[in-house]
């Protein structure tokens, strides 16, 4: 009885250092989720006469990828993400954060484009507005313009199957 | 000197130093929005290296937020308005100081319940050890006097 204390209160510490280590404390759950998505009202990569408005975006469940070409993983990234959207029939597009439209543009060439249209993020400050920590970033974002999911780093085929792919398919 | 002239020259003295005022107001001005960005800045956590402030990190994204709480600033928002700018964007975890909430009470009150815990139990401990032994019945008495008898004699063996 003596030792039953100290043992009940070890364990219970043991599990709870134990399921903090699992965690990944640089994934946080978006402020967003559940919440209207942020305007975006900035001019695309593609052709900047043309704005990317989100209301245009309304009624069916999409991706908005945050990217950039002088992030390494983004260039990993781009292909997975292209082949994996166009295969499920996924629409994606893009925020263009703090990047240079040419070297952009000229990335977007070589590594293959997943995105139906990209909006430039010059200053960072549309991605601001949706939270992000760093680039990249994707966001599932629903038929009524709300963020439902949010995955920081790398889309791999695993996250896509994993992650995205069954959040995408319960909106739809 | 012509009275004109002595005119002229005061309201040129008096025009250097409303001028010198302005500016001093001026600088006055930009100082305390200057305290009152550090202020700010030291109570957000940079959400890229999530154990510096905003005040303290040099990544850019620290750089960024620094920017916009000055924006923000210069725009005459309140202190509280930025901070809540941040809370809606990055969740509660942006903030250094977390607020008195339903979700924050287990934190915040965890070192006192801690420290209420340690207390009963040192009590209940103390109690325990000053309590008077019960007697021993008799037949614990006749063992012990046993036991006792056995190892005198071992020892004068």
């Amino acid at each position: 009885m003596r030792f039953v204390l100290p043992l009940a209160i070890f364990l219970g510490l043991a599990i709870m250092l134990g399921l903090g280590l699992q965690r990944d404390p640089r994934a946080l759950p978006s402020a967003l989720l559940e919440q209207p998505a942020p305007a975006i009202d900035r001019p695309l990569l593609e052709d900047q006469q043309q704005v990317l408005h989100l209301q245009d975006l309304r009624g069916r469940a999409w991706l908005l990828n945050v990217w950039a070409s002088w992030c390494a993983p983004c260039r990993q990234e781009l292909p997975v993400l292209a082949e994996l959207s166009k295969r499920d029939a996924v629409a994606v597009y893009g925020l263009n954060y703090k990047d240079q439209p040419d070297k952009a543009r000229a990335l977007l060439r070589v590594a293959g484009n997943p995105y139906r249209a990209s909006a430039i993020d010059g200053d960072g400050r549309v991605g601001m507005d949706f939270g992000i920590q760093g680039v990249p970033e994707t966001f599932v974002i629903d038929s009524q313009g709300r963020v439902r999911y949010r995955h920081v780093g790398p889309v791999t085929a695993e996250i896509w199957r994993d992650r995205l792919l069954p959040v995408i398919r319960s909106l739809q | 000197m012509k009275p004109r002239s002595i005119g002229a020259a005061f309201t040129a003295a008096l025009l250097a130093c409303m001028a010198m005022l302005a500016q001093a107001g001026q600088t006055a001005r930009d100082q305390e929005l200057l305290d009152r960005e550090m202020a700010l800045a030291a109570q957000l956590r940079c959400v890229v290296c999530q154990n510096q402030t905003v005040a303290e990190s040099r990544a850019p994204m620290a750089e960024d937020m620094r920017r916009e709480i000055r924006n923000q600033l210069e725009q005459g928002h309140s202190n509280e308005q930025v901070i809540n700018f941040f809370e809606q964007r990055y969740g509660s975890f942006v903030r250094y100081n977390p607020p008195w909430k339903p979700s924050t009470w287990l934190l915040w009150s965890s070192p006192f319940l801690a420290a209420l815990g340690g207390f009963v139990l040192l009590r209940r401990t103390l109690r325990q050890r000053s309590m008077p032994d019960e007697p021993l019945t008799a037949q614990q008495r006749d063992r012990a006097r046993q036991w006792l008898d056995t190892t005198s004699k071992e020892e004068r063996q």
